[in-house]
């Protein structure tokens, strides 16, 4: 059986890095040099506010060649930033309160030859919508017209971007099922463990360790967590016979204090990983982010090998009867204590691995990053039906495809409200899920 | 060290609007939870469709206060009701999930820019209380209540708010010593066996959730009153954990148990404030700075809302033979 763990963390240690593969690319990102620039400046003249969490930004880019030194100002609440592009066209004003902010662009400083298109807006007003980073795009040069993609082009990037986004779900979701299958508690605690992921690789390459020690060590931390959960918390509680509401209000109060706790220590910014802007990869006249597409590879092989690992191992047997039946399963011999506990060890490094991937896809790592996504890990959860590990990926998946194709039609700061109410309405019509069996249900 | 202004300003939070909120919406939680054991985790919710439904016909359709306040309970009715279809067939955690993900729709749906001209997207809606003070009979002036000043604006929402509470305190205990209220209790005890006594327990159940969502929209209301300002963030799921948090402080299966749980809620998250700030201020405290004051006293309120549940889940006031789990 330890052999068995053992392979589950030597895949989870190998795969893990390849999502960094992008890290040797020198792409600056626009916080590090924005910063850069606030140290050198006069601090009466105008700032661009690099010390406030919330941002605009956006890149120049004139048929391809990133334009440097462009003035932009971001103007609103009685606060004015202005900031001029970097080396590689990409500029950022912090804010300090989310909000309408009116940006323009300078056109008396953008090189000689060059103006913005036709029916761009300048001054325009961008508002702020939940998130806390907003972007907005000048276009350039004479005669462009908005990129008009084909319907079909269009939906296969939603597509794509939703599948991984959805893959990504799916490992945090998984080990959600795990929990709730062998404990049978729903565990609110899991958005956190999904931030610690992200957080501890923050930590660990800010320390200046190489991505590819970084990763694993965070997945490593997530596995911790989880070990260090179900022995200090949960083993006790289930020895004193607590009940499944308790539990889950115990877990709300963990999530809360977790939650905290990340913030006192890692601040309420946006920091980004290594490697988190990537290159676009077009394949006709589809184009992805290349760590969109990795993560999606990611996470299908760390899946698979769950999988397998449920379904071909003494041990994956083991832990779907204890979820089945855990009396039956203990009477049969099987040390139910310790495949709970190894659910915990494997949920934490997967939900770990989720955030790590999830502060890549976004991108950025902040402290209510696991927050924002319990609640699709739990429609992926509840759509395939409770409990179910085949259930949880598949729910994860189409909670994750329906929130990246909706945006199709609806506004971007409505996407997920789609997937909930998906939940919802599902839950009306087949309460135990896609997968899930009538008996659950209860 | 300013130790008494610290005390007063925590003695302060007993009596103010906000206490008055929290302990309407826990109130509302324990008809949900304490009494008939449905858990409700979108209180939240309940109070942003309070807040947003008294806000938006005053700013819009210039409606008349008292129609606001009908559409604003109207609302979290309906919301109710399209909670409870699907759910209360099922098992708790079904409920769970549902009910907050329900509020944090609420809270997406008026953050939406797409609505900004309605609900004013994430900057919120202000300025649409001027006909509630408008009924104040306080002539304006400088007041004292024990060693607090304050001008009539503040009384007048004080007595308002804290009415509330008493009316609300009095309905709820009414309600749970009358039949309906044996019955809900039945159905925390063992819902068949209600059911098995010829009750339509699926209709008790909406009814405790219709009645419990009325409280936190009103809760919702009264939340804005001394702000004049409804604003999206104020309505996350942090807020019904808080609620809970408050509810099981005071004791879930009792009346003045919310109550008097908001108010030590307030008192404490205040007193730890105050005591934080003022040792960092004068230098006892070196190792952290103000805003990171303000975070551990939320990582207190989680490690407290886990105490609370694992050693005393009856709270202060509560009996442990009624609670809504054995």
């Amino acid at each position: 059986m330890l052999a068995a763990v053992a392979a589950v963390f030597a895949a989870l240690l190998f795969s893990a890095p390849a999502v960094h593969a992008t890290t040797t690319t020198p792409a600056p990102s626009p916080s590090g040099s924005t910063s850069a620039t606030a140290e050198g400046q006069d601090p009466d003249g105008p700032t661009n506010g690099s010390e406030y969490s919330d941002r605009i930004s956006g890149v120049l880019r004139n048929a391809g060649v990133p334009l440097e030194g462009v003035k932009i100002t971001a103007t609103g609440n009685g606060y004015e930033g202005e900031t001029l592009t970097a080396a590689n066209g990409s500029w950022s004003i912090g804010v300090p309160e989310q909000g309408a902010f009116e940006v323009e662009l300078d056109e008396s400083t953008l090189p000689d030859g060059v103006a913005l298109a036709e029916n761009q807006q300048n001054p325009r007003t961008v508002t702020f919508a939940g998130t806390s980073n907003i972007t907005t795009l000048f276009l350039l040069g004479e005669g462009i017209v908005l990129q008009q993609d084909s319907f079909l082009s269009t939906l296969t990037e939603r597509a794509v971007a939703g599948l991984s986004f959805g893959m990504l779900l799916a490992l945090s979701a998984v080990g959600l099922s795990l929990i709730f299958g062998t404990t049978g508690l729903t565990n609110f605690s899991h958005g956190e463990m999904v931030t610690l992921g992200a957080v501890l690789a923050f930590g660990f390459s800010a320390l200046g360790l190489s991505a590819w020690l970084a990763l694993p060590l965070a997945v490593l931390g997530g596995a911790a967590f989880g070990y260090l959960q179900d022995g200090v918390l949960w083993k006790p509680l289930r020895r004193r016979g607590t009940g499944l509401v308790p539990m889950m209000i115990v877990s709300i109060g963990l999530a809360v204090a977790v939650r905290y706790t990340v913030l006192f220590f890692f601040g309420g910014a946006m920091q980004q990983l290594p490697g988190a802007q990537s290159p676009t990869l077009e394949f006709g006249p589809i184009s992805i982010p290349r760590n969109t597409l990795i993560s999606l590879f990611v996470s299908l092989a760390v899946i698979l090998i769950i999988a397998v690992l449920l379904l071909r191992t003494r041990i994956g047997k083991a832990t779907r009867a204890v979820a089945d039946n855990p009396s039956l399963a203990a009477a049969s011999g099987i040390d139910v204590d310790r495949v709970i506990r190894l659910v915990w060890v494997t949920g934490g490094a997967l939900a770990a691995m989720g955030g790590i991937l999830w502060a890549y896809y976004r991108p950025g790592v902040s402290f209510n990053m696991g927050q924002q996504i319990l609640l699709l890990i739990f429609a992926g959860v509840t759509l395939g039906g409770l409990g179910t590990v085949f259930g949880a990926l598949v729910g994860s998946v189409i909670v994750g495809l329906f929130v990246e194709i909706s945006t199709i039609w609806l506004d971007a700061d409505l996407k997920y409200v789609g997937a909930l109410v998906i939940m919802i309405l599902v839950l009306l019509v087949r309460p135990q899920g896609i997968l899930g069996r009538r008996e659950r249900i209860g | 060290m300013d130790f008494a202004n610290i005390f007063l300003g925590a003695l302060n939070e007993i009596i103010s609007p906000t206490t008055a909120a929290y302990a309407l919406a826990a109130l509302g939680l324990a008809v949900h939870f304490g009494y008939t054991g449905l858990l409700n985790f979108g209180q939240a919710g309940f109070m942003a469709v309070g807040a947003y439904g008294f806000a938006v016909p005053i700013l819009s359709f210039n409606a008349p206060l008292p129609v606001a306040v009908l559409i604003a309970l109207g609302a979290s009715a309906v919301f109710a009701v399209i909670l409870g279809i699907p759910t209360l067939r099922l098992r708790a955690d079904y409920l769970a999930i549902v009910t907050i993900a329900a509020a944090e729709i609420i809270r997406y749906i008026v953050t939406t820019n797409s609505m900004t001209a309605v609900t004013g997207s994430a900057n919120g809606l202000s300025a649409f209380t001027g006909d509630f003070y408008a009924l104040n009979p306080i002539p304006p002036g400088s007041y004292n209540l024990g060693p607090f000043a304050m001008n009539e604006r503040d009384v007048w929402v004080r007595i308002v708010a804290w009415a509330l509470v008493i009316v609300a305190c009095l309905l709820v205990w009414m309600l749970i010593r009358s039949p309906w209220g044996r019955v809900v209790k039945g159905i925390r005890e063992d819902e068949n066996a209600v059911r098995a006594l010829g009750k339509n327990v699926y209709a008790y159940k909406m009814q405790a959730l219709i009645l419990g969502g009325l409280l936190g929209s009103i809760a919702g209301i009264v939340f804005t009153l001394p702000r004049d300002a409804v604003q999206p963030a104020n309505y996350g799921t942090e807020l019904t954990f808080y609620l809970y948090t408050a509810l099981l402080l005071g004791g879930m299966s009792t009346v003045l148990g919310p109550v008097i749980g908001a108010m030590l809620f307030w008192v404490l998250l205040s007193l730890t404030q105050g005591l934080l700030y003022g040792a960092i201020e004068a230098g006892y405290i070196t190792f952290i700075d103000t805003s990171q004051a303000g975070q551990v006293r939320y990582i207190l309120v989680g490690v407290t809302l886990m105490l609370l549940m694992i050693f005393r889940p009856q709270g202060i006031l509560g009996n442990k033979k009624e609670l809504a789990f054995a």
